[in-house]
């Protein structure tokens, strides 16, 4: 039941970066590039991904989830290196290439060799991810 | 006159409604690189995550030959910038611990301090890469 939840979202997810042209790196540059050509259709894609999610959240409220289990809990309001310098990096990466996790997955059939570049270089920056984190930790404590 | 926002607003929806049911389902945030992130790292739920990303790859497949023309994904062909922008892109959404799926869509319609200020940093970050890069250096 589980495997089929996620794939019905993962299929619903694809369809919706695939239609709202959220593949295209040209519309995601150019929602970046305000001072080039500007172009606001993320903005229109965001806005209308969190309107389900909006009903979705206060449907949590009085109910567990289908499969059972609980619904994940709000992290506390915390800002922490790791949010903050990993956010950094992603915006850079995701500025240069125009590419974000979600779309670099759902190209891979059209994005042609630059597309599985990108994707070898995200999972090896994924495989990354836990010793730089740790590093950055020990810098915080260091400081 | 400018159309596109409704092909935008349409995709949206669907991206939403994907977390929805995923949230609904089981219990769990929508977010692409922590999915994808949880298979590098080998944690648990492995059939769930590979299932989520069959359906990520396999609905555009189906889809595309409906659309007008081919999908395009015009990423540059300057492999050097591709290498760097991949690796940054998976090192810092597994450090910030979520990406536009994970701390956007999902972190903003719940009001999260955390995604909120998430999207706001690497909006900025990416909107100040690409003003240097393309219209102070020129080399984007």
């Amino acid at each position: 039941m589980r495997v089929l939840v996620s794939m019905l979202a993962g299929s619903l997810f694809g369809a919706g970066l695939l239609i709202s042209g959220m593949t295209d790196t040209t519309k995601v540059q150019g929602w970046l590039d305000v001072f080039g050509n500007w172009d606001p259709t993320l903005a229109f894609v965001m806005g209308g991904a969190i309107l389900p999610m909006l009903i979705a959240w206060r449907m949590t409220a009085h109910r567990r989830p289908l499969t059972g289990g609980q619904f994940p809990k709000m992290s506390p309001p915390e800002l922490d290196r790791r949010l903050i310098i990993g956010s950094v990096m992603f915006g850079m990466g995701w500025s240069l290439s125009g590419l974000c996790p979600g779309p670099a997955i759902a190209s891979i059939t059209y994005g042609g060799l630059g597309g599985l570049v990108f994707l070898a270089a995200m999972i090896t920056g994924m495989f990354a991810a836990p010793g730089l984190g740790a590093q950055l930790d020990r810098s915080a404590n260091a400081a | 006159m400018y159309i596109e926002w409704i092909w935008g607003l349409a995709g949206g929806l669907l991206i939403g409604l994907g977390a929805a049911v995923y949230l609904l389902g089981n219990g769990r945030i929508m977010g692409a690189s922590g999915i994808l992130g949880g298979l590098v790292d080998g944690s648990d739920r492995t059939l769930e995550r590979l299932s989520f990303i069959a359906g990520v790859i396999a609905t555009p497949l189906i889809l595309s030959p409906l659309l007008s023309s081919a999908p395009m994904t015009h990423l540059t062909d300057n492999f050097a910038v591709i290498v760097i922008a991949g690796l940054l892109v998976g090192a810092g959404t597994r450090i910030a611990n979520g990406c536009t799926s994970g701390h956007g869509v999902c972190g903003i319609s719940r009001f999260s301090v955390r995604g909120i200020i998430a999207t706001l940093i690497y909006i900025g970050a990416g909107g100040a890469t690409i003003a240097l890069m393309r219209h102070v250096w020129g080399l984007i």
